[in-house]
């Protein structure tokens, strides 16, 4: 077994038992340490998987600044330090049935799948995303250049980036920012005697 | 277990289905939250997957990247709502949300 291939086994059955985690544990604090770990571990995969950029941006996002916002909603919102809201055993059960069958059949039609022969890294095919190093293309995509794709068309394609979107999305960051902020500004708790 | 296509699918099939149960199961309004966030990685990990193993390029890890961005929008938009309705209903059970069932 290759150290990739140990590597992966690793990280993803903390991946897997971490989601499943999540899904049995009652407490939200203790969800919110599972997703931690799935989170975390789904990272690593990412690493593994050559994409260092995004593994770094989810550490940075998700387990730095979502779940610690998620933790700061649990604290506001909770009631007795151990919260719990019991779920009944019979939706557990069909929950648990209804999700196993979905995931009998997706993976029955995902191991049908003849897919594409997987891309061999080498020294010609270094600025695809299957290898490292994605910093530089994936800035310059955001920026609307597609130095990657256009070379590999001779020059003569000029492919179109990503900065369209890129823009939306700083646009939609700031709304819902502010969107946020007045939704959860502080107002008068109801202690109507109702 | 083999670093290929097929055993990181599964694995975003896993984080998938799980996300789908804690969102349906689920009682508290910050538990359906984190279902969401197991169901967008699902989905992250196929995007990431199909990047390394395909001739696709770097166009899946720019798709990851959008959707970890809207995700954290996402959850800071559900959480003010969350918050807003423990101000008003001291609780966060979502089976408590029926104000506007007919």
């Amino acid at each position: 077994m290759s150290g990739e291939s140990f590597l992966f086994t690793v990280f993803a059955l903390l991946t897997c038992l971490g989601a499943v985690a999540v899904v049995l544990s009652q407490t939200v604090v203790r969800m919110a340490f599972w997703l931690v770990i799935s989170l975390g571990s789904t990272a690593a995969l990412f690493f593994l998987a050559n994409a260092d950029f995004v593994g770094a941006a989810q550490l940075l996002i998700y387990v730095g600044g979502t779940l610690v916002l998620l933790v700061f909603g649990v604290m506001l919102t909770a009631s007795g330090p151990y919260m719990k809201i019991a779920t009944s055993t019979g939706e557990t059960v069909l929950a648990g049935l209804l999700g196993l069958l979905f995931l009998f059949v997706v993976f029955a039609s995902l191991s049908g799948v003849k897919w594409r022969a997987p891309v061999a890294i080498s020294a010609d095919n270094v600025s695809t995303g299957a290898v490292g190093n994605t910093l530089r293309p994936l800035g310059l995509s955001f920026l609307g250049a597609r130095p990657d794709m256009d070379l590999a068309g001779g020059g003569k394609v000029s492919s179109p980036g990503y900065l369209l979107p890129f823009e939306i999305v700083s646009i939609h960051l700031l709304v819902v920012l502010i969107g946020a902020s007045y939704l959860a500004r502080a107002k008068r708790r109801a202690d109507r005697s109702s | 277990m083999a670093a290929d296509l097929t055993s990181y699918l599964l694995v975003g099939a896993v984080l998938f289905v799980c996300g789908v149960i804690c969102m349906a199961t689920k009682r508290n309004g910050i538990g359906v939250l984190m279902g969401v966030e197991l169901v967008l990685n699902g989905a992250n990990v196929n995007f990431v997957a199909f990047s390394r193993f395909t001739d696709l390029g770097i166009d899946g890890q720019v798709f990851s990247l959008f959707v970890i961005v809207l995700a954290a929008a996402e959850a800071a938009v559900a959480l003010a709502i969350v918050l807003n309705f423990y101000n008003n209903h001291l609780t966060v059970d979502v089976d408590r949300a029926n104000k506007l069932k007919g």
